[in-house]
């Protein structure tokens, strides 16, 4: 079996026993959480928007207004027009124009967010949709991916989970950066109060 | 081919090499700039590299644990012990799920293994979905870089391309244009595949899950399309723990193109309903290469392409000039290692500037390895016998300083009085293409034994 004998061949070659390290628990805040992930945000070609609870749905309309189709795992928002649970196979999310999604937390260093299966009736939803908006509290944001990790180990996740920063992009023809590879094409979070 | 004997036909095209050479440094300066935003660089560099340096120490018992786990999570393992079992494996699993259409996000280690051409021997279609690689599938060529696969293609030669294969109009260039017309045309692939093939970054040990980053998004658009997840990693792509990714997800992107992170980072534990992950373990000389003391470390890379950007050999001669799959820097030290006579002129493209040592996030010492192939090639004789024999003559003239002063007042004599043709010969490689520095009239050891009493 090459099992056995893949790890018979390390055994026999690996160095001597090396200790291992102990990460940084701690964290430098140095700045503003909120103006640090947004600054970045837009630098990844995405926007961050601050916003209160109640206007979510009338910001969405003037944003996104002209799209068709729209699926959002919040039922207390009032504009999601297909019901994605109803829906078995994932190809059939091949039309959604906007993907309105609550997620965990935000992480001011690289404006990224994260989510997980319980945010999401299908995997493949932030990815395939046109447009996205995640929507995340502007309090509980974290500085880094150190701090991100030690929140993912608390909450604990099952299945999937996936760190977004920005839209989808691409530099892969002369070095010219392109959003709206595969995924979407825009990226807006919004930082509820 | 020797690597001086490709690289030759690279250079010949002079406007090329020049724009190679400048879009890779770009990509270097963005590094520079996004790396100053992180106060603590140098430790996470530091911290990066002792995990690493457990990993490779402790490895048998970490793939153990992550094999446990995994198999805990409803995935399914399999182990090989080279490229010939990994594609087996591959075969095997796509018979099994009667898979005909297969859409391939980037992974350099079924490069390795030239997986494309033997599954599409057995009547599988491959499709690389990451724009970069698809556009090489049609051009059939290799990646030229691990990071950015088609950085040697202008966008004109990429619309001519998609002219050939997808049938658009003649004459685009615009990478705008270009990158929506390959998203139309591999949606459609992404709507109707089988199967989803990908890379691994990390393989988490306490979790048993893994993780991929990108940043088009094909990874995902593929895997969670379809209803078998195939997904290959190296040995050596272990990390002990989950936490360990906050600090390599915060060096890969910075150190690849600049980028706070990637796009996406996307960590699967356990297949969606209806879906199943298979998950192949590769060794394919690897387990040998960490029993090399002087090259254990070579398997700490993260494969960012940062040493690639920034060397100077590369960003001159191009990804093609290796005869490796893994161009540049690190291609030149894992080269050796998995065929020492096939790839012997490699660790000698480098002009051991140490510049790929400088920026390596996971600090592999590339260039001292770079220097010890050399040493172990020449004397197992991989190397040519022209290269051997100055070095020995070098060798003899080094160890006698008499001898090394007066070879210095010839060759000063020589360069300035000798007439052109006897020094810009074809014997003169750094002749060609180069004009020669004027020679000084005296040694650095007669100026400063001068100099040194002036000052006093
Ligand atoms: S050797 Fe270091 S710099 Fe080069 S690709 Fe690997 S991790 Fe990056």
């Amino acid at each position: 079996m090459s099992r056995e004998s893949i790890l018979a061949q390390i055994r026999k070659s690996k160095p001597e026993l090396v200790g291992l390290p102990i990460l940084p628990e701690c964290h430098i805040v140095e700045g503003d959480l909120t103006e640090q992930f947004k600054k970045t945000l837009l630098l990844v070609g995405g926007q961050a928007i601050e916003i209160s609870e109640g206007d979510i749905e009338l910001h969405i309309k003037k944003m996104f207004g002209y799209l068709k189709l729209t699926a959002c795992n919040d039922g207390t928002l009032n504009f999601s027009n297909i019901d994605t649970c109803s829906i078995d196979d994932p190809r059939e999310l091949r039309d959604i124009d906007l993907a309105v999604l609550r997620c965990r937390f935000g992480v001011a260093e690289n404006g990224a967010v994260w989510l997980t299966d319980s945010d999401l009736s299908h995997r493949a939803l932030p990815f395939i949709t046109q447009h996205c908006v995640l929507i995340i509290p502007k309090n509980g944001m974290v500085w880094n991916m150190h701090e991100a990790y030690q929140r993912i180990k608390q909450e604990n996740y099952n299945g999937f989970g996936v760190f977004i920063s920005g839209p989808s992009k691409t530099a892969d023809i002369e070095q010219s950066l392109v959003i709206g590879a595969h995924g979407p094409k825009s990226l807006t979070v919004f930082l509820t109060t | 081919m020797k690597h001086s004997e490709a690289a030759e036909k690279f250079i010949s095209d002079n406007e090329r090499t020049n724009w190679h050479d400048k879009a890779l440094w770009f990509v270097r300066a963005k590094r520079d700039i996004a790396i100053k935003q992180v106060a603590e660089w140098e430790e996470l560099r530091a911290l990066a590299s002792q995990i690493k340096a457990h990993v490779m120490s402790n490895l048998d018992v970490l793939l153990e644990q992550f094999e446990a786990n995994a198999i805990k999570n409803g995935i399914h393992v399999h182990w090989a012990k080279d490229a010939e079992e990994h594609n087996n494996h591959v075969l095997n699993i796509l018979k099994e799920h009667r898979v005909k259409s297969l859409v391939k996000s980037k992974s350099m280690l079924t490069e390795e293994c030239h997986l494309n051409p033997f599954l599409e021997k057995n009547g599988i279609e491959v499709i690389d979905t990451d724009l970069g690689e698809r556009i090489i599938q049609f051009r059939n060529e290799p990646p030229s870089h691990i990071v950015l696969p088609a950085i040697h293609l202008t966008k004109e030669e990429v619309g001519e391309t998609f002219h050939t294969h997808l049938g658009i109009e003649k004459g685009i260039s615009d990478p705008k244009i270009l990158t929506d017309i390959a998203r139309a045309h591999l949606r459609e692939k992404f709507l109707s595949a089988d199967a989803a093939m990908t890379g691994v970054n990390f393989g988490i040990a306490d979790t048993g899950g893994f993780v991929v980053c990108t940043n088009e998004g094909n990874t995902d658009m593929g895997v969670h399309l379809s209803q078998v997840h195939i997904a290959s990693m190296g040995i050596e792509k272990i990390i002990p723990r989950q936490e360990d990714l906050g600090v390599f997800t915060r060096l890969l992107a910075r150190s690849a193109t600049g980028q706070p992170v990637t796009t996406y980072t996307s960590h699967y534990l356990t297949a969606q309903s209806g879906q199943v992950i298979h998950l192949i373990i590769v060794d394919n000389g690897r387990s040998k290469q960490l029993g090399r003391a002087d090259y254990v470390k070579s398997l700490f890379c993260i494969r960012c392409g940062a040493c690639m950007n920034t060397c100077p050999v590369y960003r001159r001669s191009g990804g093609y000039s290796y005869s490796y799959g893994i161009p540049g820097p690190i291609g030149s030290i894992l080269a050796p290692g998995a065929n020492p006579k096939e790839h012997s002129s490699m660790p000698f493209a480098s002009t051991l500037c140490g510049s790929c040592t400088d920026v390596c996030p996971v600090k592999i010492d590339i260039h001292q390895q770079l220097y010890s192939w050399r040493q172990d090639l020449t004397e197992d004789k991989k190397t040519s016998s022209s290269k051997r024999l100055i070095m020995k003559m070098m060798g003899i003239v080094l160890a006698y300083p008499k001898l090394y002063r007066f070879s210095g007042i010839t060759a000063r004599w020589f360069l300035g009085f000798s007439p052109r043709f006897l020094i810009y010969n074809k014997l003169n490689l750094w002749g060609k293409q180069r004009e020669l520095p004027s020679v000084p009239t005296e040694s650095f050891r007669d100026w400063y034994s001068k100099n040194r009493r002036a000052n006093l």
